[in-house]
């Protein structure tokens, strides 16, 4: 609004003088245009040009090793459909991913509570449980790669309680399991300081009164604290579920995709078809796909926002 | 909070931290123990004698010292390029009035939606058509114009949605243009969210490994992630040790930086989500 009056007080007086072709909207509209060029200039060429492309791309039988490149319409959509892996690697790619968000937000909450007790020390346990975010990641994943094997550090601790361990990362069963852990340690401390900032939002005179009221501490946290960090729990849960889709590093150092197909999730699918077996019209397809499934579930979840988020800032 | 409730809370604490402490713990001992004391079993924890030559066979068995080069170069090209970018994009769609602006902002935002995956095919057809795989352009170009910068740019419109407009006023009284003002006032006010959306480009540039091992053949031209996974063998099993060196050197100097800058790291960070 300030904005509006300003351009008022200023051009005004120019009014009554022959007008200048640089008046001050327009000289604004020029900057505005500059400022974004960069970035509308990429949009254009590293966005859309592509995005536009991997559509017409799919539509191409595009054979790399072969040297061949025709039109087929269709046809690779049909493949998509009849293709015998699809069902199980969107099994495995739905399973991670739940088991991801699920695991990822509520132990995100569950440290961000601990840390949030009037407790000393909380920063030193920030700290640590914040850490392996900036470990790069494929040096994490070769140290989890390490621990998990067979005779790895994981199974030497569970010897010592007298549990013999499997052999995480090479079992159908644990495969995917130890994947998602491991992410899940890497990772869940951004979630973690994202809810701590949320939960210090929340006026303490709720939970007093709330108290005063006879509420129970688990009475307190379902009624009192989840509905005012919804909207943070909505952020989060968005970041977390196109994160978990786009799971690569992980799974390409960690079990390439096995065993048999367990950990094939649809972005190492897609990488294995367009950069391995060099089809690159059916990886354009499995592009499509995962765009779509992407941007359905954001909008799903954006939608979803007027029925459980309690207010929005 | 009674004694009993805090004692039970910090052994809670204490039990959960494990599995994020033990291992970079283990990375970095293990880095300076000796090959058997890697495969001891159960693993020790503290090594029982040090040995650093594997420190150096990192060094022969690649050129490490060039691809950690290569890492650092491209993560501070992109993360200065990205806050350039993004400082300007986000200012004007925030705070300047001009034709189309909404609609650029929603084609802008597009970018929100799609995972760098998703376009990975046609970005590496149109970087060979233009002869520049193998070379780190793509590496480069890639996040700070394209879908990655957009969170950024997005971060900061939002940031400076919230400046006050009288601070305007007063640049423009001043005699101060709308390039001026950006540069001279909004800028300098926007450090924080600059400093957050500096953080989390450099890591997200400094752990991309996808695009690199699409874009890049030569070992010279590597970057770390994409190095760290080829000390293997003749049969190609990993040479555990020198591995875990080699991860050591790219985990630690951002710990090392972690550690002193902590504050600042995390609270940028939150201040991000919330914004956001």
């Amino acid at each position: 609004m300030t904005a509006t009056n300003l351009r008022d007080r200023v051009a005004v007086p120019a009014a009554a003088r022959p007008r200048p072709f640089w008046t001050i909207p327009r000289r604004d509209a020029l900057v505005g245009y500059l400022l974004i060029s960069p970035q509308l200039a990429g949009s254009a060429l590293f966005v859309l040009l592509p995005l536009g492309l991997v559509v017409y791309y799919s539509l191409q039988e595009w054979n790399v090793l072969a040297g061949t490149f025709d039109f087929v319409g269709g046809e690779n959509y049909a493949k998509l459909l009849a293709d015998p892996n699809m069902g199980q690697v969107l099994a495995s790619t739905a399973l991670f991913s739940a088991g991801l968000v699920v695991l990822n937000l509520a132990l995100a909450l569950l440290l961000a509570v601990l840390l949030n007790q009037r407790l000393a020390g909380t920063t030193f346990f920030r700290t640590l449980f914040f850490s392996p975010v900036l470990v790069s990641l494929v040096a994490w994943t070769i140290v989890w790669q390490f621990l998990l094997q067979q005779d790895g550090g994981v199974n030497g601790l569970l010897d010592v309680a007298g549990v013999e361990g499997p052999n995480w990362l090479r079992g159908e069963g644990t495969a995917l399991l130890s994947v998602v852990v491991v992410q899940v340690v890497k990772n869940v401390g951004l979630n973690m300081v994202l809810f701590l900032a949320a939960l210090q939002g929340v006026p303490r005179q709720l939970y007093e009164a709330a108290q005063l009221d006879g509420a129970g501490a688990w009475t307190r946290f379902l009624r009192v604290t989840v509905p005012l960090i919804s909207p943070t729990i909505l952020l989060t849960s968005i970041i977390t579920v196109v994160g978990s889709l786009q799971v690569f590093a992980q799974i390409a150092v960690l079990t390439q995709g096995g065993p048999g197909m367990s950990t094939t999730v649809l972005v190492y699918y897609l990488y294995q078809q367009a950069f391995q077996f060099r089809h690159l019209g059916y990886g354009a397809t499995l592009s499509v796909l995962l765009f779509l499934i992407v941007a359905a579930l954001t909008l799903l979840q954006w939608r979803l926002r007027r029925k459980w988020v309690f207010h929005e800032s | 909070m009674s004694r009993r409730v805090k004692l039970a809370l910090y052994a809670l604490l204490c039990v959960l931290c494990v599995p994020f402490v033990f291992p970079t713990w283990w990375m970095v001992t293990s880095s300076v123990k000796p090959i058997s004391d890697i495969f001891a079993f159960p693993p020790a924890l503290v090594p029982s004698r040090f040995d650093f030559s594997t420190y150096g066979r990192v060094f022969e068995l690649q050129p490490f010292g060039q691809q950690y080069l290569n890492s650092l170069y491209i993560a501070a090209v992109v993360t200065a390029g990205t806050m350039a970018v993004a400082a300007m994009a986000g200012y004007a769609f925030a705070r300047v009035r001009f034709p189309g602006q909404n609609v650029l902002f929603l084609v802008v935002l597009v970018g929100l939606l799609i995972p760098s995956e998703v376009t990975i095919v046609p970005l590496f057809q149109m970087f060979h058509a233009a002869g520049l795989t193998d070379t780190h352009w793509p590496l480069i170009l890639v996040p700070v114009l394209g879908a990655p910068s957009v969170l950024a740019t997005f971060i900061m419109r939002q940031f400076f949605i919230t400046l006050p407009g009288e601070l305007e006023e007063a640049a423009r009284v001043d005699g101060l243009g709308r390039f001026g003002t950006f540069c001279r006032v909004a800028l300098p006010l926007a450090r924080p969210a600059i400093g957050a959306v500096a953080i989390f480009t450099f890591l997200h540039s400094w752990n991309l490994y996808l695009e690199p091992i699409v874009f890049l053949s030569t070992p010279s031209k590597f970057t770390l992630p994409q190095a760290l996974t080829q000390f293997v063998d003749a049969y190609g099993s990993p040479l555990w040790n020198v591995q875990l060196s080699a991860a050591t050197m790219t985990a630690l100097p951002i710990l090392v930086v972690f550690v002193l800058a902590q504050r600042q790291f995390i609270e940028g960070l939150a201040h991000t989500g919330l914004k956001g």
